[in-house]
């Protein structure tokens, strides 16, 4: 009697999945197509946006505007979120996601006036 | 060669029917591993795709703009600073910005009120940012009323609205002229909010912030590059900040994965014991718990990438929403463009798959290099 030969490979196991594998792969892939494209099909608005930013000298993403001092992170002064009274806490949930500010910049605005201070 | 393939192929079969025999326990693992994957690629991507449009779009940012503080605080700009700066060796061409915020109490939302440089609308006009439009449900040739500073009454004409396409940057815009503006915010003829620097070669921007902040120091000067790091860290912080948040999950996940993979329960100690005793070798066995944790590992990470991909780009990445609005009214309506960074993706599998894969294999060598009959008891 003739012994039993393995499975035709679509049945077993291992061909299910390396297929499964196989095609979640080939989508893993063409997410990057899908970038590629994507992006240089966008071109265009990313100009037009530059050039609104340009035109108008903007400096931020209208992302954050509930809170005047979180609608410009690269403008907003360091006291804003104590501005009701020094140990106000706050309370706008962006405020607590968003860094007041980027910290001192090169110049050290902070020293600055002490730097250049007539005495 | 097709001896190797076909003998891998045979181990695998017999890994997948390993894990079929404990659907229960496998699926679990499978679910929480590839919702870990998920969110912590949904992460990555949101703020990868956020920062390089915003080191893109912000390029052309104002090389320099100087704002004046008083007691620490953002204060107006006195028109005659304009001309003290523009003296300056290096400075091209410099002018004063009028900007300001308005909160509306109809729909409580803050706007912003800008004049525009070029192309002003005419007095009594006002140009909108498409979210102010569809927060007042307002079309072109419509009102917009406002209530001034001094409390009275303000009627605007929409002249036209800023396209949708520049939402990301626009969305709670009101462009207006600078007779309204000054009007509207009973604004001082002889201030500015800020100034505009326009420098000739860009290699000397730090040299004249450096001069502006010594002739001038009750001002601090915003360089476009500082404007640009502060998104690059904003969104580096966010996504640190979502990372910490998560990891709590991440730790139970590991030491969860860690148990499972790291542990051997006494059915599978058995389990490598017949093995060995019908004569498999201890590299098959390794080889074949390889194929356990590697199957379960990539198919969590695949599972989970794809899924993150689609929530980011096709949906908006509509579960971070919540947390970027806030209590924002006007939300910009915009989807994330995929600028997919290679090496972060990655980064991700090397420290999602790797690790499980490793973790699955140490335990079983030790089993699997005693004694059959000893591993069997």
């Amino acid at each position: 009697m003739k012994a039993p030969g393995p499975l035709p490979a679509p049945w077993r196991k291992s061909g299910a999945f390396l297929w499964t594998i196989g095609l979640a792969t080939v989508l893993w892939a063409l997410t990057f197509v899908h970038a590629t494209l994507t992006t240089r099909a966008a071109a265009d608005d990313l100009h037009r946006r530059g050039a609104l930013v340009s035109q108008l000298d903007l400096t931020d993403f209208a992302l954050f505007t509930e809170a005047r001092y979180t609608r410009h992170p690269s403008q907003a002064d360091l006291h804003s979120p104590f501005q009701d009274h020094p140990l106000a806490l706050e309370h706008f949930p962006t405020g607590s996601l968003v860094p007041a500010s980027a910290g001192p910049s090169w110049t050290g605005w902070l020293e600055a006036p002490a730097a250049s201070s007539p005495e | 060669m097709r001896a190797l393939l076909r003998r891998q192929r045979y181990l695998l079969d017999y890994s997948l029917s390993s894990l079929a025999r404990r659907p229960g326990k496998h699926l679990a693992l499978l679910l929480v591993y590839s919702l870990v994957v998920f969110l912590l690629a949904s992460t990555l991507l949101f703020t990868q795709s956020l920062r390089r449009e915003a080191a893109l779009i912000l390029a052309d940012a104002p090389e320099l703009i100087v704002q004046r503080l008083v007691a620490g605080r953002h204060d107006l700009m006195p028109a005659d600073y304009l001309d003290r700066l523009g003296q300056l060796r290096g400075v091209s061409d410099a002018y004063g910005r009028l900007w300001g915020y308005f909160y509306d109490p109809a729909v409580k939302a803050n706007y912003t009120l800008l004049v525009p440089r070029q192309e002003p609308p005419v007095p009594g006009e006002v140009r909108l940012g498409a979210g102010v439009a569809r927060t007042r449900g307002l079309g072109v040739g419509d009102y917009l009323s406002l209530r001034s500073a001094r409390g009275e009454p303000f009627s605007f004409r929409i002249a036209g609205l800023l396209e949708a396409e520049t939402e990301l940057v626009s969305s709670d815009l009101l462009l207006l002229n600078a007779e309204d503006f000054r009007r509207f915010f009973a604004f001082p003829a002889d201030r500015f909010t800020d100034l505009v620097l326009r420098v000739r070669n860009p290699s000397e921007v730090r040299k004249v912030a450096e001069k502006i902040a010594l002739a001038l120091p009750d001002t601090r000067p915003i360089l476009r590059d500082e404007i640009l790091r502060t998104y690059d860290a904003l969104f580096g912080w966010r996504q640190g900040l979502i990372i910490v948040l998560l990891g709590g999950a991440l730790l139970a996940f590991v030491i969860f994965a860690f148990d499972r993979a790291a542990g051997l329960s006494a059915e599978e100690r058995r389990e490598i014991g017949i093995l060995k005793a019908i004569g498999w070798e201890t590299g098959d066995v390794l080889r074949m718990k390889f194929w356990e944790g590697a199957a379960l590992s990539l198919t969590a990470f695949l599972a989970g990438y794809l899924l993150a991909y689609a929530h980011v780009f096709f949906f908006a990445a509509a579960l971070f929403a919540p947390v970027l609005k806030g209590w924002a009214v006007l939300y910009p309506d915009f989807r994330p463009l995929p600028f997919v960074d290679g090496l972060q993706v990655a980064t991700l599998f090397f420290f999602t798959v790797f690790p499980y894969t490793v973790a699955t294999i140490v335990p079983i060598w030790r089993a699997a290099i005693t004694d059959p009959d000893q591993v069997m008891r």
